[in-house]
Parts: structure tokens; C-alpha cells; sequence
């Protein structure tokens, strides 16, 4: 529960992504393999016309979501083959972030969201009853609800692959380890050691995104190596849990509520009239 | 090459997932459910100051804006057959959860109330039935801001401080109208004076929270449907306190203001958070400001 934001989930137990975007090939193998294995429906055959990107967005019905970013910018010491012209393409593969404090499972008024063994966030479909709060609720934009079944939806981290020993579908398919999976503490610090490698080849805009306890969310399960401004990639800057503040938000619809109580009451005071 | 992209966002898309609650339901909930609460509070305190016209009239009230709340809460749902499911626990982080606890301690005294109001029989019990909604009614009219608030949806969240009163003055006047709509002009005096001090506390929270939002606060600002509620809530509640108390044609006119005007502030607030959460400008510009204001507070110590 975010009411208590000191607390921490068990970091030895704890499994989650490192998604190191600088060696994402944009081959969206991540987002096939996670459609097939958890047999998550059709989200529309759409052609945007502005990148390669043509699944948009994260959503009930996408679980993992490769974003095409094209800039006249350099990239490290790379030499981009276009003349002199500077040119980088960032391409990353987004993801639930199974934050350590998550909005949807604090708001969820039915208990269908749950925290698992693993310390992921997970939908139980079969207690789910679409109302739909966990959606506004997440600030990276990721649960949805799908609209076939009337319930909300979201990636789960292959908790039946994770039950079985296996690691998620995304993670095994992806052909460059871009996506990596494993014990959190050990992704951290794998990742620590990836920044200064990458910062060194020159690309100093390099930051991790979401691997900080201390963030709005107190950090992520699925964390990111990415190679500029989160939202540039469409990721929010600063999350911050909804229910950090819930205990001022009661506070004033208290008050708000006494208020209207004796404001009330005084109003019929006088006897006559 | 694809056109140049905006680097403040991805391709101009919004940060967050709109949220699927429809306005028709969600809003028109938050208008009913605090109409029916603030009539629960208005009919105890007619019923205990010998109003029993005024009293009857916001009970039924109360029960039928019940009915509306409880059809719309359901109807909203992706599944509405399993809305029971929100019975198996109880979550004071979800305000969901909360306010379904809430409902269901007011709903069968609401229901009590209005029942033994109408046919007069058990008189103790709709009196007792009568005191508990008007004690739980605030609840029911409050809590919904809190809902709403305890979100990532910028405007809402951001403007948590103020939202409960404006919340509460808005179900001050509806109730109040509903009052001036239905009961003699005798025993009104009440009704009026919750429209009048239900309709100010409103638009002062309102243009506090559009102060203190800043440049969040645009959504709100451009709402054609704020406007026009503040408008009728004013023009409602002046009515009703002058012309209203001698005409009954003039104190019904007002009655149905004060009910529109509730009914526009609750959907403009509705619409001004869909706006905000669609717009990637108002979820990252808001984030990027609080970075910067850490950055230079570390910076200084």
C-alpha cells in the first residue's frame, strides 16, 4: 500500500526487466513473442505514417510496445553513413514497470490487481470487474481495458513462464538482449556497469530510467537504460504514485464533508421561514 | 523522412491512458451522488425543525438521485455483473472501495427514509433512518472528489485541495434547488440558503483552484461547461433568495438553475480532466517543473 512509502518489497525476491535501449534492433520480435504467448487479442492493424511504429501505444491489448524515435542528433562516436548529416535512431521496447508502489493495485476497489511471489502486479481476470480506475490511476499510461472481454488487462511478466522456472516470452525472444531479465538487485547493478560503458563510447545523454527506490514510485521492476529525456520515448518525467497523496486527499474531503454537514444543519437554524 | 517530431513527447501522443469512465456515467454520477447526499443532510435538518414538506421532498429526492447513482456506477462497469465483487474487501487506498462502503451504509437508509416518508408508517424508524442518511449524505457527496482526485489525470490530481469543497458546494446548491423546486414556499427557507451558500463556496473554490493550478489550470479555464454552471448556480441562488420567496413560479425557475448549474460544473470538471490527461503536454510540463524545483533546492543546500 502507498500509504506507507517506506516500505520496500523484498529486493532478494524481487525479479524485473532491464531493457537496455541502445542495443534495441526495433525488430519487435518482443512484442510478437508476448502476443503469442499470453494470447493477448488484436489491437488493430493501424498504419500511423510517422515512424516504423504502428502499435502506438501501450494498452490493454499490447503488452509490450516498440517505440521508433528518429533525431538529427549524433550517437556517441557512431558514424551514421548519411554524409554529414548527424542522424541517431532510438528504438526502445516499453513495458509494465511493476512499480514497487503501484497505483492500479492500490486503487483497485475489488482486489482483481494483485502483488505476486515475485513481486510483480498482476490482473486477475476472473475477480475483475471493469471499472476501469486502475487505468487512470497508472502514470506511464500502460493498463488498459479491453474491450472484448469488459475487464482490465496488463502484462503480467509471464507469471505462469515465471511459476515454471522459464523467463518471460519478451525477455527469451529478444534477439540482442536489449531486454533482459532477472533478480532486480543483480539487473541494477548489471546496468550501473552498462551506463559507464555507454557513456564512455560518447553517448553522454545516457540516464536509467525507473531503477531509483527513491523515485515517485519508489522504482520499478522494469527499468530502462534509455539514451535520452523519458519523453522523448513518451515516458513521463517524473512519476509520482496517485496515492502518495491520498492521506491529504481524505484529509480535505473530511473536512469538506463536516463542513457540509454543519453548513447544512445551520441553514435550517432559524424556526420561521 | 517521416515530419519532424515534437520532442516534448512522443510524436505529440498523450503520456497517460484515457481514462474509459463515460460522462455520461461517471459524471452524471458525481452530480447525483451529491445531490443525493446533500438532500439526505437537507431532509434531516428540514425533518428536526418541523419542515416535513421540505423534509419529504429531499428524501424522495435523495432516493431517486440514489437510484441514478447506483444505475450509472453499475452500468459503467465492464463487467456490471460482477459489481459485488467490490464487496469482498475493503481498501481505504482505493476511494472506490471506500466509497462503495459508503453507499452502502447510506443506500437502505436512504431508502428508509424516503419510504417512511412518503407512506408515514413507523415514524420512529424513518426518523432514525431520517438522522443516519443526513449523517452519512456528506460522505457520499465528498468522497467522489477524492475518487477522482486519486488519480494520474493532471488537472484532477493536481487540484485535490480544493476539489472536496467545490465538490460539496455544488451538492450544497443542487440540494438546495431540488428544495426551492419541490417544497411550499413556506418552509424553503433552508433550501434557499444552502443554494446561496452552496453555489459562493463553489465558484470560490473553483477560482482558487484555477489560481493555484496555474498553467494546469488551462482545461479549466476554457470550460464553456464551468462557466456555465457557475452562471447558473449564481443566477439560481440570487433568484431564489429574492423573487423566490414570494413567487413560487420564480422559486421553481431557480430551483431547475441551481440543478443545471450543478449538473454543467460536474461534467466541465469531468471534460477538463479528460482534456488534461490527453494531452502530453500537461503530465510532462508539470513533472519537468517539479525536477526543476528539486534540482534547485539541492543545488542550494
Amino acid at each position: 500500500m502507498a500509504f506507507d512509502l517506506d516500505e520496500r518489497l523484498d529486493e532478494g525476491r524481487r525479479v524485473g526487466f532491464f531493457t537496455d535501449t541502445s542495443i534495441c534492433i526495433g525488430c519487435k520480435a518482443c512484442e510478437v513473442a508476448c502476443k503469442e504467448w499470453n494470447h493477448v487479442p488484436d489491437d488493430g492493424l493501424n498504419f500511423t505514417g510517422w515512424s516504423y511504429d504502428n502499435t502506438v501505444k501501450l494498452s490493454a491489448d499490447t503488452w509490450r510496445h516498440v517505440a521508433f524515435v528518429e533525431q538529427r542528433k549524433p550517437l556517441g562516436h557512431q558514424e551514421p553513413g548519411v554524409g554529414d548529416l548527424d542522424f541517431r535512431w532510438l528504438m526502445a521496447s516499453d513495458v509494465c514497470k511493476h512499480c514497487t508502489h503501484a497505483a492500479c493495485l492500490d486503487v483497485c476497489p475489488t482486489g482483481s490487481l494483485f502483488r505476486t511471489e515475485f513481486g510483480t502486479v498482476v490482473v486477475q481476470e476472473d475477480v475483475c470487474n471493469g471499472c476501469g480506475y486502475c487505468v487512470p490511476a497508472c502514470p506511464f499510461g500502460v493498463i488498459g481495458k479491453r474491450e472484448t472481454s469488459g475487464t482490465a488487462a496488463k502484462c503480467t511478466m509471464c507469471y505462469d513462464r515465471l511459476g515454471a522456472g522459464e523467463e518471460p516470452a519478451c525477455a527469451k525472444t529478444c534477439p540482442t538482449d536489449s531486454i533482459q531479465f532477472g533478480d532486480l538487485d543483480e539487473l541494477r547493478e548489471r546496468a550501473e556497469r552498462r551506463l559507464e560503458q555507454v557513456r564512455a563510447a560518447g553517448a553522454a545523454s545516457a540516464r536509467l530510467y525507473g531503477h531509483d527506490p527513491d523515485d515517485g514510485v519508489g522504482g520499478t521492476g522494469a527499468f530502462f537504460l534509455l539514451l535520452d529525456e523519458p519523453e522523448v520515448y513518451g515516458l513521463p518525467p517524473d512519476p509520482v504514485v496517485t496515492t502518495r497523496d491520498l492521506p491529504s486527499m481524505w484529509r480535505q474531503a473530511g473536512v469538506a464533508a463536516v463542513a457540509l454537514l454543519a453548513g447544512l444543519a445551520a441553514t435550517a437554524w432559524r424556526r420561521k421561514r | 523522412m517521416v515530419p519532424k517530431a515534437d520532442f516534448d513527447s512522443y510524436y505529440g501522443r498523450p503520456v497517460l491512458n484515457e481514462p474509459t469512465w463515460r460522462a455520461a456515467d461517471i459524471a452524471g454520477y458525481l452530480f447525483l451522488g451529491g445531490l443525493a447526499g446533500a438532500s439526505s443532510t437537507l431532509a434531516a435538518a428540514a425533518e428536526l425543525t418541523g419542515r416535513p414538506r421540505l423534509a419529504r421532498a429531499a428524501k424522495v429526492g435523495a432516493l431517486g438521485a440514489l437510484g441514478g447513482s447506483l444505475y450509472a456506477l453499475i452500468h459503467d462497469l465492464g463487467r456490471p455483473e460482477r459489481f459485488v465483487n467490490m464487496l469482498r474487501v475493503f481498501k481505504v487506498t482505493s476511494p472506490m472501495s471506500v466509497g462503495t462502503w459508503i453507499l452502502t451504509a447510506y443506500g437502505p437508509h436512504a431508502g428508509a427514509a424516503a419510504a417512511t416518508g412518503v407512506t408515514g408508517l413507523f415514524p420512529g424508524l424513518g426518523r432514525a433512518a431520517t438522522v443516519g442518511a443526513g449523517v452519512v449524505g456528506p460522505a457520499v457527496a465528498t468522497y467522489t472528489a477524492a475518487l477522482i482526485c486519486d488519480t494520474a489525470v493532471p488537472v484532477w490530481h493536481e487540484a485535490y485541495r480544493e476539489m472536496p469543497f467545490l465538490f460539496a458546494g455544488s451538492a450544497a446548491a443542487s440540494a438546495g434547488g431540488l428544495g426551492l423546486l419541490a417544497a411550499p414556499l413556506s418552509e424553503a427557507g433552508p433550501a434557499r440558503r444552502a443554494a446561496l451558500a452552496g453555489a459562493a463556496v463553489e465558484v470560490a473554490a473553483a477560482a482558487r483552484m484555477e489560481r493555484r493550478l496555474g498553467p494546469l489550470a488551462e482545461p479549466l479555464k476554457r470550460s464553456g461547461l464551468l462557466r456555465l454552471g457557475e452562471a447558473l448556480s449564481l443566477a439560481g441562488a440570487l433568484a431564489g433568495a429574492t423573487v423566490g420567496r414570494r413567487s413560487r413560479v420564480a422559486a421553481m425557475a431557480a430551483g431547475a438553475a441551481l440543478l443545471a448549474g450543478s449538473a454543467c460544473t460536474r461534467f466541465g470538471i469531468f471534460q477538463a480532466g479528460m482534456e488534461s490527461a490527453n494531452d502530453p503536454k500537461h503530465t510532462v510540463q508539470p513533472q519537468r517543473r517539479r525536477l526543476a524545483r528539486a534540482r534547485a533546492e539541492r543545488d542550494l543546500t
